[in-house]
């Protein structure tokens, strides 16, 4: 084992491994920072829509956490890609004035954004759920609309117990950025197999990589914890650790 | 104030209101009470469309409720209702859920909601729990706390949905003492309990309910003297004599 490697020059490239992998992370980050807040809109929207009164949006929303959640990401990743773009024209026209790199970052980005929001929705819609329909009649009961009583009552309730259940999601999503790799993205996992491809030292390569991997996902966890702490409703349990 | 005209609901085949009529006048006090499953709860709700029913009509001051055009929110703001388990919003302080529908729905700026807040919490006993939260209150000054959000709208009546089922024993009568003292400013009350201490002090009328029906719905000195039907003459024997 010898940690010298990351500070070789890249052969056909500019700058050490080292920063090859930072350059991955790089691309790594801004995918999921942007699939994260795709996703959290989406799947609020879903996860809300899925618990109103009308039948119509509760089958729509249905069919869509279905539809995401119930196809494997990398073909996923792949249907975006190759499928859509050939299927509708207007997407074609687009991606070829893109560089590559450029469709590759929208795709990973679109592409995780859906998978991820359907699983946000179902957490959303889990939350309001679990509080007691009285809520929902209180806010009613006030003269509060529908609109008005997710947005101050059933949603700042819904979205403080749904945390945990987001950490993950949202540790799930950083991780699953990976699978970016096979549609050509340059992300972490894509530089790490390139350097053990190019100079024999997967052990060093990959043991940099899983370092990266879990030290993000454990800021990713800190951070959620934080937040917890910081919104925590005081005199009630889910608060109190 | 509140006229209920023959109202019938199922859910599904079952019927759970059947030909229901009554109605409370302005600064009248309405007490329903009944076996639990008499459909107590439902008939009050369908009072500010919180419940929907399938025949009949509920008109509250001039405004049809189950009419398709009526705007039921702001309806709503104009009706208070406190319900069992209070349903104070736990994620705000108790000024903030005095506050929120003042400001959101009747456009009051955060000052004078703020004031109404505190002229309100001072009268139901509450002034110094202003900045504490929900979770942080006893039962009995949760529901004080419910009323006082209620009574921050203005309403122009004020349902009361077993407001002291879910209170220990200890607490019921610092809620109930808040519901008498607003009867007797003559606020118009619709209230479902089996606090029949409270129904012979400030009720004017008794409604019992069995099944979905409304069986007697007498003036308050008739109801306890000598109740026209069987159930209800049960049903107070079986509440009266502990």
């Amino acid at each position: 084992m010898n940690f010298d490697i990351f500070f070789q020059q890249v052969p056909d490239g500019d700058g050490a491994w080292w920063q090859m992998l930072a350059s991955g992370l790089q691309w790594t980050l801004l995918v999921a920072l942007f699939a994260w807040i795709m996703a959290f809109a989406l799947g609020s929207l879903v996860g809300v829509a899925r618990t109103t009164e009308k039948r119509w949006l509760i089958r729509a929303g249905n069919a869509y956490v279905e539809l995401f959640r119930n196809i494997p990401l990398i073909v996923q990743f792949f249907l975006w890609y190759f499928v859509v773009p050939d299927v509708i024209p207007a997407v074609k026209a687009w991606v070829i004035t893109l560089d590559p790199t450029r469709h590759q970052f929208f795709t990973a980005v679109v592409c995780l954004g859906f998978f991820t929001s359907a699983r946000i929705a179902e957490q959303v819609r889990s939350g309001i759920q679990s509080l007691a329909r009285g809520q929902r009649n209180a806010g009613y009961a006030i003269g509060l609309t529908q609109t008005q009583t997710y947005r101050y009552v059933l949603l700042p309730m819904a979205y403080r117990i749904i945390i945990p259940p987001l950490t993950s999601e949202l540790m799930n999503l950083i991780k699953n950025t990976a699978v970016a790799y096979s549609i050509g993205l340059t992300e972490l996992f894509f530089r790490t197999r390139e350097m053990g491809e190019m100079t024999f030292r997967y052990f060093e390569a990959f043991a940099a990589a899983t370092v990266i991997y879990v030290l993000i996902a454990l800021a990713a966890n800190r951070v959620m914890a934080w937040i917890e702490r910081r919104v925590a409703v005081p005199g009630m349990i889910a608060g109190a650790h | 104030m509140i006229e209920i005209r023959n109202i019938s609901k199922w859910y599904g085949s079952f019927r759970v209101l059947t030909d229901c009529s009554t109605s409370v006048a302005k600064g009248e006090v309405v007490v329903v009470c009944g076996p639990s499953g008499s459909g107590k709860s439902t008939l009050i709700k369908c009072v500010n469309g919180l419940e929907t029913f399938q025949q009949g009509e509920v008109v509250v001051s001039g405004v049809s409720v189950g009419a398709k055009g009526t705007d039921l929110p702001k309806l709503r703001a104009r009706i208070g209702m406190v319900f069992q388990n209070f349903e104070l919003f736990p994620h705000l302080s108790v000024m903030e859920n005095l506050t929120l529908a003042q400001v959101r729905v009747l456009g009051r700026t955060v000052e004078e909601a703020t004031a109404k807040g505190a002229a309100l919490l001072e009268r139901v006993g509450l002034a110094a729990q202003a900045p504490k939260f929900p979770g942080q209150l006893s039962g009995g000054q949760q529901q004080r706390v419910a009323i006082a959000r209620a009574l921050a709208m203005d309403p122009i009546a004020m349902l009361f949905d077993e407001p002291t089922s879910a209170l220990d024993p200890e607490m019921i009568n610092e809620v109930l003492d808040v519901m008498v003292d607003l009867a007797k400013d003559g606020m118009t009350m619709m209230v479902v309990t089996h606090e029949m201490g409270f129904a012979r002090k400030v009720a004017h009328r008794v409604l019992f309910m069995d099944k979905g029906e409304i069986v007697e719905d007498a003036p308050k000195e008739d109801f306890f003297g000598r109740p026209r039907s069987e159930r209800a003459q049960q049903f107070l024997s079986k509440i009266l004599h502990h």
